[in-house]
């Protein structure tokens, strides 16, 4: 052998390569995230790695495996949960109410010779996937009013585009795993204005009642606390109404003629006729 | 599966190495060898330098080994060249076996080890032996590092709808671990991307349920909590290997466009807030006025009881006193006079007299 290799390298070494390429074509590495359909002219012959609802991680037939080369050929198909995403697009609910929804959906290739079948690659399957998913979601959320469109989960409406989608994704060997609405917009133009606007008029009304409810405590407060203090007065003063009187008389006397301390009364002249009860005395009581 | 040939390859140039009386029937093999394993592995870059250093060598080794045959008619000189290059080789390879199998993993990583690409088992935190790299692979996978999306972007907005048909401005953070790594490695296309949509999903619908008040406000807490329990339910769904730790709202805020509204209610609120605290104050000093006076009262009146005659007079006359001692006093003693008393003369002089003083 080692004769042979001196006399002719480049014959050796062109062996060589073809050995090498046999040995690396008859024996494929299956990894764990994909799944392997080996074709033989164009016949699909055996699975590889295929997935199993519920079979843990490492029991599956991943890793060494064998093919003839040139024979056989493999397809790779992805084992792992794919997502597919929705562009926004406007759905109409029942009250003729437009609103933009952006959905994506999770699925898994749990059938791949039907996938290699009917969309030969992942990228179809993907494109048509993507058909499917506006056409359901838009025709299962448009059964829907405006309000339940908010949150499509809480009716189980996501549950029932995921079931009708599966039912058509079933037929590529795709299994629907998760749908979600991942945005619900108000178109922009006038339903984003109107929707402003009535956010607008709501804050200002509230404003207006906050304030409407201020003034009315405040009254309330202070009409209470004058009802009290005219409850003390009276409380007080009605044990001798006479009295009061005279009493109230002498104090406004007082404040009309000598004012605050400290100010000065605008300047007063008092007309007094002895017959005034002050003056009484001025004539001689004895006389 | 190249990996795997190249190995093959591999060991059997090197058998004819040690075989093979002429190293360069080995480095013959050697070139053609890397040719097959070059994969990009960490002995693929050596092995491609080697090639390309070499690739021109076995003929020359041809035609030096000839002429050499021809003038000195002996292949002697280049045999213990040939035997140190193989050796080199073999330690190179062993050294790369050794340092291949042996693995030390960080406190918070895992080993994710793929024998031939299938899951084998997971190297838990230390040192962990494998079999050599093309066989046994180990993926790292950091496990308690806690990770941080940022989402509803802080610079332009977001709007969300809530329940009550308002719109909000909201951004989160989401952060999060991996808690299975096999599962994180092997169950979804793209987990990070899958992080963000299910969060952006889940957030979408917890704000759909509740008022733009309580997302604004005091039910902040609650909305993230719901929105954790929402996410982790989907991941697990997937089989993600995710664990979600918490979401932090780090604003929520009404739209631009309707803010100034927002702002006058604030304002009303203020506003409410002083009229009642005016009224307040009016109380307070209506009230103590009205103590204060009933009190004075009610002292005088006890003491007026005693004797009712004497303290009237007594407080009329004192009042008078101070009264009258402050104000111009006229007194007219005839009836009748009264009308064509000269009112505006009498403050002049009073006036006069005061500017006297």
């Amino acid at each position: 052998m080692t004769s042979f290799v001196r006399a002719h390298p480049i014959v050796s070494a062109v062996l060589g390569l073809f050995v090498l390429y046999l040995v690396a074509s008859s024996f494929p590495i299956v990894p764990e995230t994909k799944q392997a359909v080996i074709v033989r002219f164009g016949k699909p012959e055996r699975i590889l790695n295929r997935y199993q609802a519920g079979r843990p991680i490492g029991t599956a037939s991943a890793g060494l495996s064998y093919k003839i080369p040139g024979v056989d050929r493999i397809v790779w198909i992805d084992k792992r949960v794919l997502a597919v995403d929705m562009q926004s697009q406007p759905v109409l609910s029942t009250d003729q109410r437009r609103l933009m929804v952006d959905a994506f959906a999770r699925y898994r290739i749990v059938d791949p010779l039907l996938m290699y079948i009917r969309s030969n690659t992942e990228e179809n399957l993907r494109s048509q996937l993507q058909v499917i998913l506006r056409s359901e979601v838009r025709n299962e959320l448009g059964r829907q009013p405006f309000a339940a469109l908010l949150s499509p989960e809480r009716q189980g409406v996501m549950d029932d585009v995921r079931k009708s989608l599966n039912v058509q994704a079933a037929k590529f060997g795709v299994e629907i795993v998760d749908v979600r609405i991942k945005k619900t917009d108000l178109p922009d133009g006038t339903p984003l204005q109107s929707a402003f606007e009535s956010m607008r008029t709501a804050r200002l009304q509230e404003a207006r009642s906050i304030r409407a409810q201020g003034m009315k405590q405040a009254q309330i407060i202070q009409a209470e606390a004058d009802a009290n203090a005219s409850h003390t007065y009276a409380a007080s003063f009605g044990k001798d109404p006479d009295f009061y009187d005279f009493y109230r008389a002498m104090q406004s006397y007082r404040q009309t003629f000598i004012g605050e301390p400290g100010k000065q009364p605008a300047p007063t002249t008092v007309v007094l006729s002895p017959q005034n009860d002050y003056l009484k005395e001025f004539t001689g009581r004895s006389r | 599966m190249n990996i795997l040939s190249g190995w093959g390859a591999r060991a059997r140039g090197l058998f004819a190495d040690n075989k093979g009386p002429w190293g360069s029937s080995g480095s013959d093999d050697e070139p053609s060898s890397s040719d097959g394993g070059n994969s990009g592995g960490p002995w693929g870059d050596p092995g491609r330098k080697r090639k390309r250093s070499s690739e021109p060598n076995p003929t020359l080794d041809e035609f030096f080994r000839r002429s050499r045959e021809r003038f000195s008619g002996g292949g002697f000189p280049g045999r213990p060249d040939a035997s140190i290059f193989v050796w080199a080789v073999i330690v190179v390879v062993l050294l790369f076996l050794v340092f291949t199998s042996m693995h030390s993993i960080s406190p918070g990583q895992r080993g994710v080890v793929t024998r031939f690409g299938r899951y084998s088992y997971t190297l838990g935190p230390g040192f962990g032996i494998t079999l050599p790299y093309p066989v046994d692979r180990v993926a790292k996978i950091d496990v308690e590092g806690i990770r941080t999306v940022n989402l509803g972007a802080e610079s332009s907005e977001d709007l969300m709808l809530t329940g009550d048909q308002n719109l909000i401005d909201i951004a989160y953070a989401v952060r999060w671990n991996v808690k299975a790594p096999e599962l994180y490695l092997f169950q979804l296309s793209d987990p990070d991307e899958a992080i963000k949509q299910v969060a952006e999903s889940a957030m979408r619908s917890v704000i759909a349920q509740v008022t733009l008040q309580d997302a604004m406000g005091d039910k902040r807490g609650e909305i993230e909590a719901r929105v954790v329990d929402a996410m982790q339910r989907v991941l697990d769904g997937y089989r993600s290997g995710v664990a979600v730790q918490g979401v932090a709202i780090q604003q929520a805020d009404p739209p631009d466009e309707v803010n100034d509204a927002f702002k006058e209610v604030t304002a009303a609120q203020q506003d409410a807030k002083s009229y009642i605290n005016q009224a307040n104050s009016y109380a307070l000093q209506i009230t103590a006025k009205a103590q204060g006076d009933a009190t004075a009262f009610d002292k005088v009146y006890e003491q007026y009881k005693l004797a009712p005659d004497v303290t009237r007079r007594r407080m009329y006359y004192e009042t008078m006193e101070q009264v009258l001692s402050k104000v111009d006093k006229t007194i007219i003693e005839a009836p009748g006079v009264t009308p064509y008393l000269p009112l505006p003369q009498v403050q002049k002089e009073q006036q006069k007299k005061e500017s006297a003083q």
